[in-house]
């Protein structure tokens, strides 16, 4: 059973296709990058498969049912700059809105949910930042209030959208440590990744997209000089130090 | 001047008015809260506008002025008018502050003509639909008082049942869709309550000022606390304050509109939190940075002097 499936997924924005015929599978308990240029479709891959926004023809299964989002076996992190962070609100409240999904209507978070949410802000070294107003929080600290709400969604399988955007080396390190750990877990992890320097540490598995999928599979085999001479159209001055990028020198 | 508040107060009427404006300033301040940290109050400002049409032609049919299905009326118009915004921003090429704009003069003026088709008409009693536009708390009588605290009190209690939803649905809309909340739903139940919050508000405060109470209170709450309960609450008894005192500053002088008084003095309150609100007040920040300059200075100077005694 896999965790993730995609088939023939298309979405467009007015008549334009945005992703065409997306297909791919993902294996459980991996990491996961989905690379591949600006415009390529990646974040639209996240939202449709999330069913975020209409898919006009495809389907998305998750572990072979059709995806619902009520099931909470999904945990997303959004890109940093998609929220107003001058909201009223804290630290803590942030990563209780991960519980939201398993308090149900009407109901207000508890103890054990505040619990858990400070357990969360504790794995990604924010504990000492609870009850600090959101807008306060550096572009690092803000990402990981982010990754500790999902955290408390208790899912089993996590979309992140470019965490790694506009944080320094330690929160760096210190997201890649936390994703190896839910890896440990068992956990499936995708990841929308920008620096193609890093992806041969990081992930196990890549999708190369851009509209369609270029390549997917196990990173040795797949983030090849040649797919990603594809994927960016092999005009891009950066790809003739690819080889070293991909380690074929 | 004493006396005058006595007398007036005393009133069995006035009373009712008071009630009603403070019920109105609650919730208009509650759910004008939520609209500002949606980046919706300008909508709220055109729901306002466009329920004139609305109250003008349940008026033309029912040829009397009733105030609850007036305010039917009112609340099917404005609820049309949201739905035109949205309709012309996704549809077309317009941006949303252009269709805003476009939908409010083309509803009130339609609202505006169909006033004066009023006025003209032989239409039964229709002395105080004029009202609507500048608003006058003075000619609620208990029964529309009734309805007004029954619509303001269901409006927060709906709020508050839905907090939680409401909050994510405000700060991260995405986020609320990949946890399974209905959002198309809870976004169509959030605009109906604000268009109930409006409607019953425009016949105190009036169609042109309405926005204001759902801005004014509100904006001054987040200046004073970084919580959104906190701010909910806050900006509700701002809105009430400013009920109260609009509504006994209008009873000074004889056929004074309500509405006017009631926003300066929510935009008495708006000046004094700008000013004076702990953290994030002017004045306060104003004195923070001379103290935190002094002590530099200060520092400076000692850590000159020190060098100079090496």
């Amino acid at each position: 059973m896999n965790p993730v499936e995609v088939q023939n997924l298309t979405v467009a924005y007015q008549k334009k296709p945005v992703l065409k015929n997306v297909s791919f599978t993902v294996p459980e308990g991996k990491l996961i990058g989905i690379i591949g240029p600006n415009g390529a479709g990646k974040s639209t891959l996240i939202k449709a498969v999330l069913g975020m926004i209409p898919k006009a023809t495809g389907e998305v299964r998750v572990y072979d049912k059709l995806y619902r989002a009520k099931e909470r076996v999904v945990g997303y992190v959004p890109q940093r700059g998609s929220v107003d962070w001058d909201f009223p609100t804290n630290a803590l409240d942030v990563v209780l809105m991960g519980r939201y999904g398993h308090i149900g209507w009407f109901k207000r978070p508890g103890k054990k949910d505040k619990e858990l949410a400070l357990n969360c802000l504790e794995k990604v070294g924010m504990q000492e930042y609870a009850t600090r107003q959101i807008s306060q929080l550096s572009g690092g600290q803000q990402q990981r209030v982010f990754l500790a709400r999902a955290l408390a969604q208790d899912a089993k399988i996590y979309f992140m959208d470019e965490p790694f955007v506009g944080v320094d080396a330690a929160t760096e390190r210190a997201i890649i440590e936390l994703l190896n750990e839910l890896k440990q877990q068992g956990k499936t992890v995708l990841v929308v990744h920008h620096d193609l320097q890093t992806v041969k540490d990081y992930f196990d598995h890549v999708i190369l997209l851009n509209i369609n999928v270029i390549a997917e599979g196990p990173t040795e085999d797949t983030f090849t000089l040649k797919n990603l001479h594809q994927t960016y159209g092999g005009t891009l001055a950066f790809l003739e130090k690819g080889d070293i990028l991909v380690g074929q020198k | 001047m004493d006396d005058v508040i006595k007398i007036s107060l005393a009133d069995a009427n006035t009373q009712w008015v008071l009630l009603g404006t403070i019920l109105l300033g609650i919730s208009s301040g509650v759910l004008g809260s939520i609209a500002l940290l949606r980046k919706q109050s300008l909508i709220g400002d055109a729901v306002a506008h466009a329920s004139l049409p609305g109250i003008c032609v349940t008026f033309l049919l029912l040829g009397e002025k009733s105030l609850f299905p007036l305010l039917i009326g009112a609340a099917i118009s404005g609820l049309l008018a949201t739905f035109c915004i949205q309709a012309i921003s996704s549809y077309s090429i317009i941006k949303e502050d252009t269709a805003i704009g476009l939908v409010l003069s083309v509803f009130f003026g339609l609202g505006i003509v169909l006033l004066t088709k009023v006025s003209q008409s032989s239409v039964g009693n229709k002395s105080g639909l004029n009202d609507f536009i500048f608003g006058q708390a003075a000619a609620l009588v208990g029964s529309d008082v009734k309805l007004m605290a029954g619509a303001a009190a269901l409006l927060t209690v709906i709020t508050w049942l839905l907090f939680k939803e409401l909050k994510v649905l405000t700060f991260d809309p995405e986020f609320a869709k990949g946890l399974g909340l209905p959002t198309k739903l809870l976004n169509f139940v959030f605009l109906t309550l604000l268009v109930s919050a409006i409607v019953v508000g425009i016949q105190a405060v009036g169609v042109i000022l309405m926005a204001a109470m759902l801005i004014t209170p509100a904006i001054s709450a987040r200046y004073w606390t970084d919580s959104l309960a906190r701010m909910i609450v806050l900006s509700g008894v701002f809105g009430a304050i400013s009920g109260v005192f609009g509504t006994i500053f209008s009873t000074f002088g004889t056929g004074l509109a309500t509405g006017p008084f009631i926003v300066v003095t929510a935009t008495f309150i708006f000046f004094i939190s700008l000013l004076f609100a702990p953290e994030r007040g002017l004045l306060t920040k104003w004195v923070k940075r001379l103290r935190l300059n002094k002590r530099l200075q200060h520092e400076l100077v000692l850590r000159k002097e020190g060098k100079s005694y090496q």
